[in-house]
């Protein structure tokens, strides 16, 4: 029985023998509320913005069924922006390439509800496709930005997802010259901050950081959170660890946004011991708290994306920040240390679900047949021969594979075409992974 | 008593058989697969002489009261009776046996099956027509029930149910059942057992012999002040009161008149011979039976000759002018392919084997948890089990289909065997290959080849060099792993022929 409970019952019981002072004088949710007005601001020197510390990342927005279709469910992002504001959120990233392309629209739309100096607009210029990038079509989608977020001018501009190589780099921003055009149109006023968002290898990353003197960037985007602190790089070969990205940052000043805190959900749906790891520690506090506050416990970072899906999300985050209390030292290193290598431990893929693999053209449900096998993992509920429970353990794996993801759409379908490898932040080699996991799964099928 | 004793057994066996027809999960024959191998035809067919034999001698003593109790068939037209006897009290008269009629059906029908259109002759056959029935319109009700369970389960985070897929196997088999049904309600709501006694294979053949019975329901003369109560209330309309007459070879032991009656006229006892009734030889049973169950020469039917359909080009990817993230592939749906011979399963030893004892009952297309065994639509396999892989292939580690056939027509076979009984042969096509005509590159078909059947080797074709799937046919099994994941869609590129008789790789 929850506290809520407790006291109604005891306001009834109370009730009942005439004491109704009692009754209702307490209904909080919680016993830490937001506050508003408290959310903490965090300068940016380059612009004199100040921005909240807790920023929305309009990537997972609520969806509705329509006609039996998913649609974006437009009256409850409106909300949750509306409540955002509320609370001092003023910070909203999106691109032209999320969520199958309607974000920016629907972001445009619940923003538009609200004076222009109220909140800063971050998108990105996303021309992965060959097609999108020769000069002309890389400056018509920035144009497209902002037509469809309704602005005529971006606060912060990133080239989007830059890491993989220079090559790749050097062919979306530099050849075509559409770098030198977002500078121009910084200098015109049209972009405030121009920065990048990066995924992928130190020497690019280097490579960046040497630009800095002539391009000068505003603020850098990177993936940074209490496990890819010290163990990015070990969980792919291809990654950089955060803590090298930020002082990297840290030493040229440049403000840092983070994405990821949250690596997906997957620092808040935690395997059991690392829940009480860390509800030992804050009883009464979300497990996705200690993601958030370990972000804004770095003073160089500018502001955290988290992408909210449900209104609870948001609560919890403002619960969270809203007034906020930075780590110790000591909570640091335990998060950074122990509770990142206990999670080390479990050998999940690094998915976030972000969905820049989708769709793939087989039909495959990438993000869904890694989030059945993580949770798995996590729950420590994945099957093994000679495990007494073996045979419980693979009906319930079996059975929840077929639920989570249709058959047509599972591991065994993996043609290894690999176009889902360039677009992958985490750079995961998903069709390696999708086999394994189809090794998996024959295995079992095979041995009851 | 009687009566209840056979209303009680007549129960069990008609709920174990039907949770024999709409089981998808393998429990039901775990326990109850003997109630599909006690079935009169399908032993015979069997040459499962001891159940043969056992049922003639339950019939020699006890009557037809395997048409009362075992028979599924007999006993759903018994409840059309029951609800029909509801509406009308006293409904049915005596009428004289149809024998003409009976021993019509009985000759057409064997001569059917010698003629290898056992197929067709199966549409009467009692037990498969129940199966029929079952299958095609109790199995969906059973799995969207499932289905239901399992959409709470899911919620409930229980794995104590799956789902189903709940697919239309063959229209036809749909229509034959659905008709059936119509009919054999009709005919017992008016009527009683009048399809049992005058259409009915295995009552005719069963009627012979219960003339002459050790136990009958007969009539004391004494007693009776012909009111024709019992007559009334007969399903058989096989008592002729005035006369004090029961045609035995048309009663099933139903024991309904003996409740009945208000002058206790009417007993089940060993027969009294009291007039001269004709005490032929049992000979003429025995020969019908051999008729039954002597083998017909493997009629070589004209096939199918589906025009394979036509190749509508590689599936295009179509690349997206802005490539947005997130959304799924539509899945284009397989079409079933059409084959030159049709594939039967492993157990099954050839098609025409499948073909002389298989009655179409649908017991192996409910069992098949791979979806992958619907019945024939060709007129001469009609309702027989064929295999098609547009909804998954037949696993290695499956072997369900062999364990529940009663008929002899899928032998059992064990893992072992079955893995290295080849069915039929994958045949590849390059005009449909991802392989050839994208440059995705795949490889799919031989990666997922259970028996390593499949290579992918370095060729040119029109002057582009490719990696395509090269099928060892001595290696392959004709499982149809390939067919199913082959990604081309709507037709795959590498599909299965079937072998007329299965061999061993």
């Amino acid at each position: 029985m929850n506290r809520r409970d407790f006291i109604k019952r005891l306001g009834i019981g109370a009730a009942t023998i005439g004491a109704a002072s009692i009754a209702g004088c307490n209904s909080k949710q919680s016993n830490i509320e937001a506050e508003k007005g408290t959310m903490p601001l965090r300068l940016n020197q380059n612009s004199g913005d100040k921005v909240s510390v807790l920023g929305f990342g309009m990537m997972r927005l609520p969806m509705k069924k329509q006609d039996g279709k998913d649609v974006f469910d437009q009256e409850q992002i409106n909300r949750m922006v509306d409540r955002a504001i509320e609370y001092g959120v003023n910070y909203f990233d999106t691109s032209p390439v999320y969520s199958q392309g309607q974000s920016e629209r629907v972001t445009g739309i619940a923003l538009s509800r609200h004076p222009r100096e109220s909140y800063y607009v971050a998108t990105k210029l996303s021309n992965f496709s060959p097609d999108t990038q020769s000069r002309e079509a890389s400056i018509e989608m920035y144009h497209n930005s902002m037509k469809e977020l309704q602005v005529d001018y971006i606060d912060y501009m990133l080239l989007h997802s830059v890491g993989s190589s220079m090559d790749d780099f050097n062919r979306r921003f530099i050849d075509n010259g559409v770098l030198d055009y977002l500078i121009a149109e910084r200098e015109a006023g049209r972009i405030r901050n121009l920065g990048f968002s990066f995924h992928g290898q130190q020497e690019v990353f280097d490579e960046m950081m040497n630009m800095h003197d002539t391009v000068h960037w505003d603020f850098v985007q990177i993936q940074m959170n209490y496990l890819d602190w010290n163990h990015a790089h070990e969980i792919e070969e291809m990654n950089v660890n955060a803590n090298y990205l930020y002082d990297e940052l840290d030493k040229r000043e440049i403000p840092v946004v983070i994405m990821e805190p949250l690596l997906g959900g997957r620092l808040s749906k935690v395997n059991s011991y690392v829940h009480s790891m860390l509800k030992a520690k804050e009883p009464e506090r979300s497990i996705a708290s200690w993601a958030f506050r370990f972000c804004a416990s770095y003073p160089r970072v500018l502001t955290a994306l988290s992408g909210m899906t449900y209104m609870e999300h948001l609560d919890d985050n403002l619960r969270t920040l809203c007034p906020f209390t930075p780590l110790t030292d000591d909570e640091l290193t335990f998060l950074q240390e122990e509770v990142a290598a206990e999670m080390m431990k479990y050998p999940t893929i690094p998915c976030t679900a972000c969905q820049y693999c989708m769709p793939c053209p087989y039909g495959l449900d990438i993000p869904g047949i890694f989030a059945h096998y993580n949770k798995c993992i996590n729950d420590g509920r994945l099957p093994e021969q000679g495990d007494p429970n073996y045979k419980e353990l693979r009906r319930a794996f079996l059975i929840g594979y077929d639920r989570s993801v249709p058959r047509l759409r599972q591991a065994d379908h993996c043609v290894e075409c690999c176009i889902c490898m360039d677009h992958c932040p985490q750079n995961i080699e998903i069709p390696t992974r999708m086999h394994e996991i189809d090794d998996f799964v024959e295995q079992l099928k095979l041995n009851a | 008593m009687l009566r209840k004793i056979r209303i009680s057994l007549a129960a069990v066996m008609l709920i174990g058989i039907t949770w024999l027809f709409v089981d998808f999960t393998g429990l039901a024959h775990t326990w109850l697969g003997w109630m599909a191998k006690i079935q009169f035809l399908p032993a015979a067919l069997a040459l499962n002489l001891l159940v043969v034999v056992a049922l003639l001698v339950i019939t020699l003593v006890l009557g037809r009261a395997y048409c009362s109790i075992i028979c599924p068939l007999g006993v759903m037209q018994d409840i059309f009776g029951w609800l029909g006897k509801r509406q009308k009290k006293n409904r049915y008269t005596y009428s004289p046996a149809k024998t003409w009629l009976r021993w019509g059906v009985l000759l057409v029908f064997v001569v059917l099956m010698l003629l290898g259109l056992g197929g067709i002759a199966s549409i009467v056959a009692p037990y498969s027509a129940y199966g029929r029935i079952a299958q095609s319109l109790l199995q969906p009700l059973w799995e969207w029930g499932n289905n239901l369970c399992a959409f709470v389960a899911e919620r409930a985070d229980s794995y104590a149910f799956y789902s189903a897929d709940v697919w239309v196997r063959s229209l036809p088999v749909l229509i034959i059942a659905v008709v059936s049904l119509v009919v054999l309600a009709i005919l017992a709501w008016r009527g009683g057992r009048t399809y049992c006694n005058t259409i009915c294979p295995v009552g005719t053949v069963l009627g012979l012999v219960s003339r002459f019975s050790l136990l009958k329901i007969h009539v004391d003369a004494d007693k009776c002040n012909k009111c024709g109560l019992c007559a009334r209330n007969c399903k058989a309309s096989c008592i002729d009161f005035k006369n004090h007459k029961i045609d035995h070879s048309r009663c099933v032991d139903c024991m309904d008149c003996i409740d009945k009656c208000h002058k206790h006229a009417l007993s089940y006892g060993v027969a009294v011979n009291r007039s001269s009734q004709s005490t032929r030889s049992s000979q003429s049973s025995q020969s019908t039976q051999n008729s039954q169950s002597s083998q017909s020469s493997p009629q070589q039917s004209r096939r199918d000759f589906l025009t394979t359909t036509a190749l509508l080009g590689a599936v295009a990817l179509e690349s997206q002018a802005k490539k947005v993230d997130g959304g799924l592939a539509e899945i284009i749906d397989k079409k079933p392919y059409g084959r030159l011979t049709p594939i039967v399963p492993p157990g099954a030893l050839s098609i025409s084997n499948l073909h002389d004892r298989c009655t179409g009952c649908q017991l192996c297309v409910s069992e098949c948890p791979n979806n992958v065994l619907r019945p024939s639509t060709d007129i001469m396999h009609l309702m027989q089990p064929e295999s098609s892989f547009e909804r998954g292939y037949c696993r290695p580690e499956c072997t369900r289909c062999s364990e529940v056939c009663p008929a002899g027509a899928i032998l059992p076979i064990t893992r072992e065997e079955k893995s290295s009984t080849q069915v039929g042969h994958a045949v590849w096509q390059k005009d449909n290959c991802i392989a050839v005509n994208t440059d995705d590159g795949c490889g799919l078909c031989a990666r997922k080849c259970p028996a390593g059947a499949i290579e992918m080797i370095f060729t040119t074709i029109d002057g582009k060099s490719v990696i395509v799937p090269a099928v060892n046919e001595e290696l392959c099994i004709g499982c149809g792993a390939c067919e199913y994941y082959c990604p081309s869609r709507p037709v795959p590129a590498i599909h299965v022929e079937g072998h007329e008789v299965h061999k061993e790789v």
